[in-house]
């Protein structure tokens, strides 16, 4: 294990981590479903209210000024830190899921009977349900690309898939179920040679590795603060500035207008234009701090012990009899999801739960893809660079112990 | 016994193990398929009443330990009930697993169902074990449809 990565430092930075659960030290593997927080980020919430706190864009008070400087300075750092050169591509909404209704939304007009969108068997319900929406609209036909027994994107079927009616690619760059790290800039290159726009669910790719994300070639790209270290209820969407430029008001209200008459308005430039209303400020604040945590710890050295981590998780599990693991690609984040011959994963989760190892067991809201594997679920542990060997041990024990009773 | 002994007692690995009356019931008169959109599990339920009492029910699905199990011990329970018997088995199984009191539970007096009352220390898989009577009410109600324990 990389030697130098000063976990025990770390982990003390993480509150959450030195509680118990059932009388059992917390061993949490649920990171896929949310992240745990720094105090770096639940101070600087806590700072925002107790000193700073006032609505933005409005007052001329002092406070008020304040607030909107340390939301804007927000937007600028998490800019810098995803790798996008212009702050005024960055729109705060309240998560992955609103960014992609905000994008279909805006897009649905421009549809004709006959388009096409192209999609993956392994997405989220959150980047499948508002194309289908939109589909059922605008008679549009959405095509799925499937996957190899590994878990890999087929990529000669996505290939085949991308023709002259493709007018919009929709894809994950990792997948939460499987932890497959897809080749996203290979897969926009062929979807843009077809003239299609194209959208990237980030949600678990960025908490696990460096992004830049202005050099991947996408139109879209959006995440979630909570499963990167930040609060809940805020997350971004970015967008090439033309393309956002083209999108028309998602939700409409204060602060995203021009000049308000009594029977017509005028809107906002992005991102204000996308952020109607009193947005989420403590939230933006409580980002960028994750944000500026993340580079002081270090995204080479996280993803490097996290790799690490991983192959051992892998082994370990990967050696207990009954055990299948489901995504076996090349390239992978800390995501072991797996199924026992014998107890199903929600048992599984149950058992594991009392012995104070928190993981998912379900479909991961991939319903599709469980289907497409012809499973029922799988139960998934889901690492963070706070994780330790000892934890995946603990998995291990606790998995024995799910053994001794349905074997 | 610790709450997860009591959980997975070995009447319900018994019954998760060799389910009874697993498979389609040929020919059934009343069916329902009850889902769990958080964990998955999936149960179709299939009854078949003759002269006013069910003969036979039967059930199919995915799911985990606690629901099949309970779907398992539901068809040994209620063979031979008329709809009054049946739907005070029902009431009874549903107040055992999620009723405000907790309840005395006698081998003698309930079976098998007794072994489900383990549950209770376990709220998220409170769900699981009552998804089966859920479903045998929707498939004995006037209009059969599917249940959802969400
Ligand atoms: C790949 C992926 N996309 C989208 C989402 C939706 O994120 P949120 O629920 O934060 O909107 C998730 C969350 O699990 C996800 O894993």
């Amino acid at each position: 294990m990389t030697s130098s990565f000063p976990i025990d430092r770390i982990r003390a930075d993480f509150p959450i981590l030195s509680r118990t659960i059932h009388g059992k030290s917390l061993a949490y593997l649920d990171n896929g479903a949310t992240s745990q927080k720094p105090r770096a980020v639940i101070d600087a919430v806590s700072r925002f209210f107790s000193e700073e706190n006032a609505n933005i864009h409005r007052g001329v008070h002092y406070l008020s000024m304040q607030a909107t400087d340390a939301y804007d300075r927000a937007r600028e750092r998490i800019a810098e830190a995803i790798g996008v050169a212009a702050a005024r591509e960055v729109v705060f909404v309240r998560g992955a899921t609103e960014a992609v209704n905000l994008v279909a939304h805006g897009l649905a007009e421009r549809f004709q009977p006959g388009d096409e969108i192209l999609l993956t068997v392994m997405e989220h319900h959150a980047n499948l349900v508002p194309w289908q929406i939109l589909a059922q609209n605008r008679g549009v036909i959405l095509r799925h690309a499937p996957l190899t027994p590994e878990g890999e994107i087929d990529m000669d079927a996505y290939a085949a898939l991308c023709g002259p009616k493709t007018r919009l690619a929709a894809f994950t760059h990792v997948s939460n179920a499987l932890g497959t790290v897809n080749p996203v800039v290979e897969m926009t290159r062929l979807a843009k040679q077809c003239g299609a726009l194209v959208l990237i669910d980030g949600a678990q790719a960025v908490p696990h590795f460096p992004l830049r994300i202005a050099e991947l070639g996408c139109d879209f790209y959006l995440f979630s603060g909570h499963k990167v270290f930040g609060p809940d209820g805020i997350g971004v969407l970015w967008g090439k500035w033309n393309e956002l430029k083209s999108l028309p008001p998602y939700q409409s209200g204060g602060d995203m207008i021009e000049r308000v008459h009594l029977t017509h308005s005028t809107f906002r430039e992005p991102p204000e234009r996308f952020e109607a209303g009193t947005p989420h400020i403590s939230g933006a604040i409580g980002l960028a701090a994750a944000f500026d945590y993340l580079a002081g710890v270090g995204w080479d050295a996280m993803h490097a012990y996290e790799q690490e981590l991983l192959a051992y998780a892998t082994e370990r599990v990967g050696n207990l009899g009954g055990i299948r693991i489901i995504g076996q690609a090349r390239e992978k984040v800390g995501v072991l999801s797996f199924t026992l011959a014998t107890a199903h994963p929600h048992d599984i989760g149950t058992i594991l739960d009392t012995e104070g190892v928190a993981i998912r067991a379900g479909n991961h809201c991939a319903q599709p893809l469980m289907e497409f594997l012809g499973l029922p679920g799988t139960a998934r542990a889901s690492f963070a660079f706070y994780n330790t060997r000892d934890e995946v041990d603990r998995l291990v024990q606790a998995l024995e112990k799910v053994k001794r009773y349905f074997d | 016994m610790d709450d997860l002994s009591d959980l997975y007692q070995d009447i319900i690995l018994g019954h998760n193990k060799r389910p009874h009356h697993y498979g389609e019931l040929n020919p059934h008169t009343h069916e329902a398929e009850g889902y769990n959109p958080l964990c998955g599990d999936r149960l179709c339920i299939q009854v078949r009443e003759k002269n006013g009492s069910l003969e036979a029910a039967g059930f199919t699905g995915e799911g985990c330990a606690i629901s099949k199990a309970s779907a398992s011990i539901m068809t040994d329970a209620v063979k031979g009930l008329d709809r009054e018997g049946v739907a005070k088995k029902i009431g009874e199984v549903l107040e055992l697993l999620t009723g405000r009191d907790e309840p005395v539970v006698d081998l003698m007096e309930h079976g098998d169902i007794a072994a489900l009352a383990g549950v209770r220390k376990f709220p998220p898989r409170v769900k699981c074990a009552t998804l089966a009577w859920h479903t045998l009410a929707a498939a004995l109600s006037e209009e059969p449809r599917a249940v959802s324990t969400e």
